[in-house]
């Protein structure tokens, strides 16, 4: 019995990366922006989503790819505003992978075609923790808090408010009713992502939706251009 | 709970290589593991006692971690810094344009393994 270590110095998810990058050079090839919608349960995703789409449908032709362990309530709610919307049951994983987002890609493409598609939606399962170590070959990842969950989750949940490339806090209209320090959650933003932009929204209500989606157009024509 | 994902794909990894190499047995797989990274240490074992004893070549086999602390460069001033999870911000100039050097490695460095000879 001989006894030896063999080298192997390779990152545990590649695979995850090789088909990300593959993603990403599609989604270039058929000029459609990406967006990976990143925030726990119930913080607003979909409701974001449609109240961006509203603002937006005149320019771009926006898809959803929906994310989540089980059920299609968002894919409905999203076709009944007119959006293109491809359901994915994770059955149970706790976040997105780039090959799922490939089969999703795949049958939006069957459907109404990448190229006719200006913006894709990824809404990933609602999670702080997982869904950062996983590159979906997204152009852009937006982290979106609600003012309901505390102004302490940037310090509980580092990682996903660094990774993020955009900040949005949701639910403005109830901020009267809950003790979120603004203070506090600036501080951790500076702290961990000071160069993303932050929005302070309010999907169902709109507050903040027309600065959130200028920017947004900004970055989708800049990545065409 | 992401860390069994995570450790399916090593044992992927250390199945295929021990058996291209023909061991006999795995003794012991080396990760090296950033403090950025969202892994939690104990549920990073008990992934892999889990799922390592569902396979003769990887049965009883030793988790070796080695962890990486971060450490950043100031895109604006140049300085390179050692930082925390939670402060990145160039501590000499103060700007948060920084390119993180170390601190998101998720790398399996080695694979410790018996061969019959």
């Amino acid at each position: 019995m001989a006894a030896r270590t063999i080298d192997i110095a390779q990152p545990v998810l590649s695979r995850n990366e090789r088909m990300a990058a593959e993603l990403r050079a599609r989604f270039r090839a058929s000029r459609t922006f990406v967006v990976n919608v990143l925030s726990s349960p119930g913080s607003g995703k979909t409701s974001m989503i449609l109240a961006t789409h509203e603002r937006l449908r005149e320019r771009f032709r926006c898809a959803v790819i929906e994310g989540d362990i089980a059920s299609d309530v968002d894919a409905l709610a999203v076709k009944a505003a007119g959006m293109p919307a491809i359901q994915i049951n994770t059955g149970g994983l706790c976040h997105l992978e780039a090959a799922m987002i490939g089969q999703a890609a795949d049958a939006l493409d069957e459907a109404v075609g990448l190229d006719a598609l200006d913006v894709v939606f990824i809404e990933n399962v609602g999670n702080l923790v997982c869904p950062v170590d996983f590159d979906l070959g997204e152009n852009l990842s937006v982290m979106l808090l609600s003012v309901p969950e505390g102004d302490d989750k940037p310090l509980k949940y580092p990682g996903i408010f660094q990774h993020a490339g955009a900040l949005l806090l949701n639910k403005m209209d109830v901020a009267p009713a809950f003790d979120f320090n603004m203070d506090c959650y600036g501080a951790a933003l500076d702290g961990l992502n000071p160069c993303a932009p932050r929005f302070c929204v309010s999907a169902t209500r709109g507050d903040g939706m027309d600065a959130w989606c200028a920017w947004l157009a900004g970055q989708v024509e800049a990545a065409r251009a | 709970m992401h860390e069994l994902g995570v450790v399916s794909g090593i044992i992927d990894v250390v199945l295929r290589t021990a058996r291209e190499a023909q061991a006999s047995r795995v003794v012991a797989v080396s990760l090296r593991i950033g403090d950025m990274r969202e892994l939690v240490p104990e549920a990073l074992d008990f992934a892999w006692r889990s799922l390592r004893d569902e396979h003769e070549l990887t049965r009883g086999a030793e988790l070796r971690i080695e962890h990486v602390s971060p450490r950043s460069a100031c895109i604006r001033c140049g300085a390179e810094f050692d930082h925390d999870r939670l402060r990145c911000r160039c501590p000499i100039c103060g700007s948060g344009q920084t390119l993180t050097l170390r601190g998101r490695e998720l790398d399996i460095i080695s694979v410790e393994i018996d061969s019959p000879d």
